[in-house]
Order: C-alpha cells, then structure tokens, then sequence
C-alpha cells in the first residue's frame, strides 16, 4: 500500500475516532514531561557526582545504574502499584489510578537513564578539565555545575532518550494508571486498548500520532538548543 | 473517617497542583474493576454517562481479568466490581471482602475458529465433543491462561472431558496470558480455534475469516454480576456510590438500558436482575 494513502486513511480514522485525542495527547505529554523533569533533577546530579568523583565502590554503582537502565516497565509498575496499593505503604495517600502514580512510576524508569547516560557525558568532559580545574582551585560545587553546564547538548541529547523512553512506555502505566477514559488513558494504553479492540489501524493511526508529537517535541528541544548556540556567538 | 477525609484532601491537594486543569472531578467517583470482555464490548461507554447524568457519579473503570480483579479488589483498589465468575466471586463474598453478589446480565461463550474449520466443529452443539475433536486432530487451540472468568470458563470445559490440555502446551494448545482482545488478535493470526465471550467477538473489528463455530451448549453461559467491596474491610471504599451503581444497574431504567445497547443491530448482553 502507497504509504501516503495509508497517512491520509490514519489521520480519517482518527477525527472520527469516538475518544477525544487531544485530551489523550495533552495528558501524554503531561504525564512523561512531568516526569523527565523529575528525573532530571534526581538523574544529572547523580550523574555529574558518580562521573567526578572517586569514592569507594563506584564502579559498582555505575553497574548499577547502567543494569537500572534496563528496568522492564512492567516491573516498575508492578512495585510502584504495590507502594500505592490501598493495602500498601503510600496506599493512605490515595494516589493509585490517577496521573500522579503514572509520574511516579515513569520517574523511576527514567532516572537510571538520566544518571547513567549523563555520568559518562560527564566524565568524559572531566577528563578534559581536571587539571585547569585543580591549578584555578575550584570547589567541588562549582566544579559539577561547570560541567553540567558545559555539557548541556550532549546532555540534551540524554534528555531526550529518557523523554523517549517515557513516552514510549505502556507496561508501567497500564498497571498503575489503569487506563481509565478521560483520567489516566495516554497515548500507548489507547494504541493497547485499540489493538485488543481488533481496531488495528487505529491502532497504527494513534502510533504515527504518538510519533509525531515525539518529533515535535524534538524539533522544540532542537531549535530551543539552536538559540543557545547563536545567544553564544553572539 | 478521619482516614478518608485525611486521604481525599491530600489527593486533590496534590492532583490540583500537579493537574489544575484536568483529570479532578469535583463530584462523586467511584473506582470500577471490571473485565477486558466488557471494556471491548463498548458497553459502559454507553451506560455509564446515562448512570452519571442521572445520579452525578463518575464510573472509573479498570479493565483486567476476573482474577486480578478480584485480587486487586482484596487489596481495597476498588469500591466495586462488574465480574463474570460466580465461583471466584462467592469467594470473595465469602471471605468478607464483598457485600453480596447480584447477578445483572449474560450473554454466552462461542468457540471460534478459521471457516475452513479442519477439526471439523461447525455446529456442534456439545461443546466437550468439541473440544475432544480439536484435542484428537492437535488442531492448535488458544487459551486466554491468565485467570480471567473465561479463562475459568475454558478449564472448567476442558475439566468435564479426560484431556489434560496444559501437556500440550505450545503445542497445538497455546496459552497467551492476555486479554480478551489480544488472544482474539493471536487466534487470528495463528488461524486457531478459540474460546471467546460473544459480546468481545461481535466488537472486534479484526476477524478475517474466522467464525462462531460452537455455541448453543447451556454450560457456555456467560453470567456478569457486581459486588460492592466490603468497607469493613477497607475503610475508605466508596460503599455509597458503589450501592447507587448497584441499584441503578438492578432497576428497570438500569436493564432497559443494557438490553437496548446493541452493536451492528445485534443486542450484545441480556439483562437478568432478579427483582426484589
């Protein structure tokens, strides 16, 4: 089938679709940049620390993160519904099925991600600067947020990997959101429930959806770093 | 209370901060676990906004299968469940987790399978003859092999004939572990025969040349009923809404409106509430 006629039959079976999209994409969106932005927060200082400083079993914590990184979705979910569970530890705070449990778990998943890929972006920067940084004797503080600072496209780059990951996920969020219509259904729980609906081509439609909005998003990141660069040689 | 008062604020506090413009509903909710059978149905897209615009509730649905339902339910994530196996189901009664049990509709299981039909099924009325066929010629037979009431269902079947399908397994007898929808979309692909609820079977929109080959047989039954989770058990569980479901779902207005849903002209579900 010429790939054009199939685009144009997708994007007809999606404005006659019976849920509403652009709520779905909305809380896509919400959801997995909710929860990059958490992951980064935890992710790249971990990263920046793990990739310049020599401390006592740090290799080991750098095969930790790096096994971490491969984390089944479906794990995650299982354990982050356990915790949230009504009979669970947090289940008081009643947060299961709602979009805060679907951050959660998606922060779990790309915070090993986040900290791994970004501590080699970061180590191989320190190699370069380690001694410019011992003759100016600059603190250990100051040191991370000169590299995190100096690294940032690649760091971008890592960014988007785990945004990636994210967006992409189904298992986690499946459990713990629950797929619930206009509270927790996303992008990749519509394209499951589509599929086991036998509706395949809107299955496949809500698919080249779902990668549009990841171009989009990249598109954003790459003209926002293209700012930078001319702000620089400005 | 104080629990529940304590948990309810803490929820809104943290969802209106995180989602102030979706997602938190100002009215009554009420968490549904269900079945992956009646979420393909389409059925509560149709019923539920009729429940909430005549009672303000909003119905949350989780669809899994039968089993976790249930189980979920055991660990207080639900207020109320809409689930088709009586004896897992009485269990659960049983055990103090649910109120009670009230039947509300049915429809019937059918064996599915490729029209060209090797085993040689078609219109055989006694689904065990049916199942021994399949068994004798190692045609390749789905299971749903995750727990779910039709799952169950296919056990119990297999129970009153002397095969012992699990010895197959991947062989001719292929447990998928997944929903009604995904082993339909399996069966299809591998050109087998499957056992499904009607009601998902009319709703999926995939189905090449498969057909309904077995049906009719009184043991494929297929009964739902709802259970309202026990708040002795589990404090915070909305019993409230989940008995306005439940007498709604029970009443005439509630029945009319099962019967009357209907998918390419055929009704999907009768209603059977015992009045009382």
């Amino acid at each position: 089938m010429d790939i054009g006629v199939l685009f144009l039959q997708s994007f007809g079976l999606i404005s006659n679709w019976d849920s509403n999209l652009s709520e779905i994409v909305f809380l896509s969106l919400q959801v997995t940049v909710t929860a990059v932005v958490l992951a980064c927060l935890l992710g790249l200082p971990i990263g920046a620390m793990v990739g310049t400083f020599r401390f006592f079993g740090r290799s080991g914590l750098i095969l930790g993160m790096n096994v971490l990184m491969g984390l089944p979705p479906v794990i995650v979910g299982l354990v982050v519904y356990l915790l949230l569970s009504a009979s669970g530890p947090m289940g008081v705070l009643g947060l299961l099925y709602t979009p805060f449990a679907m951050i959660i778990a998606q922060t779990v998943l790309v915070t090993p991600i986040i900290a791994a890929l970004s501590r080699q972006v970061i180590e191989d920067l320190w190699m370069e600067y380690a001694e410019q940084f011992a003759s100016l004797g600059v603190s250990r503080r100051a040191r991370i947020f000169a590299l995190l600072w100096d690294a940032r496209f690649s760091l971008l780059t890592v960014v988007l990997a785990g945004f990636g990951r994210a967006v992409a996920e189904v298992g986690a969020v499946m459990i713990v959101g629950g797929n619930i219509n206009h509270v927790t259904r996303v992008m990749t729980t519509a394209i499951a429930l589509e599929t086991s609906r036998g509706q395949l081509e809107l299955a496949l439609a809500l698919g080249l959806v779902l990668l549009i909005v990841s171009l989009v998003v990249n598109i954003v990141v790459m003209a926002f770093r293209g700012t930078i660069v001319r702000g620089a040689y400005a | 209370m104080a629990r529940f008062v304590f948990r309810s604020l803490l929820q809104r506090a943290v969802l209106v901060a995180f989602f102030a413009s979706n997602a938190v509903s100002a009215g009554d909710v009420i968490l549904m676990q269900s079945t992956t059978s009646v979420q393909n149905s389409g059925l509560f897209d149709y019923l539920l906004p009729l429940f909430q615009d005549e009672t303000g509730i909003e119905v949350r649905v989780v669809a899994v299968g039968t089993g976790q339902a249930l189980r979920n339910a055991v660990r207080g994530d639900a207020d109320l469940l809409f689930v088709h196996s009586k004896e897992a189901e009485e269990d659960f009664v049983a055990r103090g987790f649910g109120l009670a049990r009230y039947e509300v509709m049915y429809n019937d299981f059918i064996i599915v399978g490729p029209s060209s039909d090797p085993a040689k099924i078609g219109g055989l009325s006694d689904v065990t003859e049916a199942l021994r066929k399949i068994s004798d010629q190692r045609e390749i037979f789905v299971s749903r092999g995750d727990d779910s009431g039709t799952h169950r269902v296919e056990m119990t079947l297999w129970g009153s004939t002397d095969i012992r399908p699990e010895r197959a397994s991947g062989a001719w007898y292929r447990e998928t572990g997944s929903g009604m929808g995904a082993t339909l979309n399996i069966a299809i692909g591998m050109g087998a025969y499957v056992l499904t609820d009607r009601a998902s079977w009319i709703a999926f929109g995939s189905k090449r040349d498969h057909i309904p080959l077995v049906e009719g047989d009184p043991r494929l039954m297929n009964q739902y009923s709802v259970i309202a989770v026990n708040p002795l058990k589990h404090a915070h569980v909305n019993v409230h809404g989940a008995r306005q479901f439940i007498d709604w779902i029970l009443s005439g207005a509630g029945q009319r409106a099962i019967a009357a849903y209907t998918m390419d002209g055929r009704q999907l579900f009768v209603p059977n509430a015992r009045p009382d």
